[in-house]
């Protein structure tokens, strides 16, 4: 077949397409996200693809469309499992019926997660299959063995790229497409997909009985392998493995295990591998789930190798590997280090702490929020999108962030043992349908005092733009349902609903005095759109007017506004025309162009 | 022979379509690319850097320290920040204006790009200074410093891709309409390059 230059996640998403997927559901989030865009561009058409409301849903979808006999493949980040294992956990014990493929996404670093949990871990505890690629080449080929295992044991099966491969970007042949299949339609049959205790501990057996059966079958596999020679050994798995081989070079004097599936554990190959080996690293990012695996069967096979990694402290145990990492640790193993010749120091570099967009309503937002609560006792609670960003100096008006939608519920938990401040949680648009609702109900049900803060951007703009119910779009880009997030919350009974746009600031100011100065459940919705999608309006400029106050750089903190020369000035080439500095400038020196 | 080209910058300068853009052109004249880009929540204003590799049996997609023949900084720096990874006596193509942190505006001191500068001429053996907003000026729109980068980095030999096959892969990958923009950028940074180069070998002769 043709050779094609595709990024990690088009690879597993075209991988996905060739292996006859009927069905594809997920919640954004990176890395993970471009899987389901990929599988919406290229989908010849039979295929249902949808952003699901969150992680357990797209699940849960997807579980409904294997129990009837489709291909189905569900895409996550890693924190988005935690999500979706509730019905995971069930979903492994009562088995699937057309194959099902998990991509869920690690990202070691983190770069734009919340925690480096470690996916392999999730599989062993959900006795699931799991694949862990090291390349987009072996990602593609990849997604279709897995339909295949989890076909032949029934068996939901995750495959766990991590941020450098599904963001790497490589040439690779494809195969040709399978031919599409009928969908054979489910088959009632209560004893197998009603779970009952009985069942599933029928069925705990069975699982018990197969994993080892699919790590002897895993032994042959060619994501699972052998090379080199010597009497010291490394082991590497997923981007590990390709760091160790560029480091190796033309190196062969030790032998390397290579581990593509590191649940249910090739542990013969293993065994094969240390036998006659005095020791063995190990190199894989997040946690030693592989060394922990040798050094079980050293122990169980009476093996002298000595098994060295994160817990013997001799590989980082937190953050990314790269090449140099991996040379420099295969050296210290094999040889003795050897250290470079350092270039002299640069002058100081400035970091570059992420910030809001310039022209980002969410700020206009946060800034409403901060005027007019200033001098009153406030907490703010923040949740997980751009607007986290809201915590940087000089907004400084994120006091907390956790994970999707707990914003929310935190607030009412301080504000029950803290009723003297105002709590206020601030939600977006996206992350308010994923799982904010909820949080709402508890806070009617349980009469919390709380001011709701929903910062509606129309999109979901952190993972890069994607639908949601509130938008009317579907993930195919056609006319969806669209869901009212007012009448929603009208619904469940909030005491005062005000809609703002945060751009005009005395008005969205106004607004939050009124919400803060009532009791109950109250929601402001903050409505203006992303700045990356809306049509940009013209740069405003700083006129000579300027007393060089810097109110605006020293309150807003926009990356468009500078200073030149003692006063302020606007980067046209960042400038996205909002107009909040021009109406807080006290010296009225901010106009349009014209001014 | 592995060719390994790093661009750095700031999340919202275009990086990742310079790189796409590369890939693109060398792919055309059959060569295998990796590539390693930042995307997540460092592209709102954070440090950026795509890797691209082109050759045969390249295992890692970020480029070893060392092994860059060129860097194409978007910013001087994130340039500095990136210099270990090329290798002795290559080349960078550096954009001259700095871009201020939040942080560094807020706190009033704002980092010395002039030293930056210096300290990049000191270090680099083929230093490309691109004025980049004289290009884009002229240009008349302040989103091609990525195209001009580009035609700058050809125009210095140390891309091993010339003009015209970025030319070819802008046609292919960028939208019809911003085609014209997108390829007077390319000429007016291969031109700007030239001038600079040829200062430096008449410097070098005297």
């Amino acid at each position: 077949m043709a050779k094609t230059f595709l990024m990690g996640n088009e690879a597993i998403a075209l991988g996905a397409i060739h292996a006859g997927v009927q069905l594809v559901s997920g919640y954004p989030g990176t890395p993970s996200t471009e899987v389901l865009e990929t599988v919406a561009k290229e989908n010849p058409g039979h295929i249902h693809v949808e952003w699901s409301v969150n992680e357990k849903a797209a699940l849960e979808v997807a579980a409904g469309a294997s129990y009837a006999g489709a291909r189905v493949m569900v895409t996550m980040k890693q924190v988005g499992l935690n999500v979706a294992s509730d019905p995971l956990m069930s979903l492994v014990y009562v088995g699937i019926e057309g194959g099902m493929v998990l991509v869920v996404a690690d990202d070691p670093g983190p770069i734009s997660s919340q925690t480096e949990q470690d996916t392999r871990h999730f599989a062993r505890f959900a006795k699931l299959p799991v694949f862990d690629p090291s390349s987009p080449e072996e990602a593609y080929a990849m997604v279709r063995e897995a339909f295949e295992v989890s076909e032949k044991y029934h068996t939901p099966v995750i495959l766990r790229p991590t941020t450098r491969v599904c963001h790497g970007c490589a040439t690779l042949e494809t195969q040709p497409a399978l031919p599409a299949r009928p969908v054979p339609g489910f088959g009632k049959d209560s004893s197998r997909w009603v779970i009952f205790p009985r069942l599933s501990n029928a069925n705990h057996k069975k699982i018990e009985a197969y994993l080892p059966q699919l790590g002897k079958e895993f032994c042959e596999s060619p994501f699972n392998r052998l090379s080199g020679f010597g009497r010291r050994g490394i082991a590497a798995g997923g981007i590990a493995y390709e760091y160790l081989m560029e480091a190796l070079g033309e190196n062969t004097d030790v032998r390397v295990l290579k581990i593509g599936t590191p649940h249910p554990f090739p542990a013969s190959l293993a065994v094969e591998f240390m036998t006659g080996l005095d020791e063995v690293l190990v190199l894989e990012e997040l946690d030693g789930v592989i060394e922990r695996e040798l050094t079980v069967l050293c122990g169980r096979y009476h093996l002298r190798t000595k098994i060295l990694g994160k817990a013997s402290g001799h590989a980082p145990c937190a953050g990314e590997l790269s090449v140099e990492i991996a040379r420099e640790l295969a050296e210290a193993f094999l040889t003795g280090s050897e250290a470079a010749v350092p270039l002299p120091n640069p002058p100081p570099l400035p970091v570059r702490p992420p910030v809001l967009c310039a022209g980002c309503p969410h700020r206009a937002s946060f800034y409403a929020v901060k005027k007019a609560m200033e001098g009153k006792k406030a907490v703010f609670s923040g949740d997980i999108g751009c607007y986290t960003l809201g915590n940087a100096q000089p907004l400084d008006m994120t006091d907390t962030c956790l994970c999707m939608g707990a914003g929310v519920t935190i607030a009412q938990g301080l504000q029950a043992v803290e009723p003297d401040a105002v709590h206020f949680a601030f939600i977006g648009d996206s992350t308010f349908f994923a799982s904010g609702i909820t949080g709402v109900v508890n806070a009617v049900y349980n009469q919390h005092d709380m001011v709701l803060v929903v910062l509606d951007n129309s999109t979901t703009a952190m993972t890069g733009h994607q639908p949601h119910p509130g938008t009317g779009r579907s993930a195919m880009g056609e006319i969806a349902g669209r869901i009212d997030i007012e009448k929603v919350l009208e619904a469940l009974g909030v005491c005062s609903i005000q809609t703002v746009d945060p751009l005009d600031h005395k008005l969205a100011v106004e607004a939050v005095r009124f919400a803060a100065g009532i009791p109950g459940v109250r929601v402001i919705v903050f409505r203006s759109p992303c700045v990356a999608i809306a049509h940009p309006n013209i740069p405003f400029r700083v006129n000579e007017r300027c007393v060089g106050c810097q109110k605006c750089i020293r309150e807003l903190g926009c990356p468009a506004l500078v200073l030149q020369d003692g006063k302020a000035a606007i980067e046209p080439s960042l400038c996205a025309g909002c107009g909040l500095c021009a109406r807080i400038c006290p010296a009225h020196a901010i106009g349009g162009v014209e001014a | 022979m592995i060719r390994n080209c790093l661009l750095c910058g700031v999340g919202g300068q275009g990086t990742v379509l310079a790189s796409k853009l590369i890939s693109a052109a060398a792919m055309q004249r059959g060569d295998d690319v990796r590539t390693a880009e930042t995307i997540g929540m460092a592209q709102r204003g954070g440090c950026v850097v795509s890797h691209v590799r082109i050759g045969r049996d390249i295992h890692s997609p970020m480029i070893p320290l060392g092994q860059a023949q060129i860097i194409l900084a978007f910013e001087p720096a994130e340039a500095a920040r990136c210099l270990p990874y090329l290798v002795p006596g290559g080349t960078v193509v550096v954009n001259r204006k700095a871009v201020q942190p939040v942080t560094a505006t807020l706190s009033g001191k704002p980092y010395d790009a002039q030293a930056v500068l210096d300290y990049l001429a000191a270090q680099v053996e083929n230093l490309v200074v691109l004025d980049g907003d004289a290009v884009c000026a002229q240009c008349g729109s302040p989103r091609v410093l990525n195209v001009a980068l580009l035609g700058a980095a050809a125009q210095s030999g140390a891309l091993g891709l010339t003009c015209e096959e970025l030319s070819a892969a802008i046609m292919q990958r960028v939208k019809p309409q911003f085609h014209s923009l997108n390829l007077q950028a390319l000429a007016l940074g291969a031109q700007a390059a030239e001038k600079e180069l040829s200062h430096e070998d008449e410097a070098g002769t005297v």
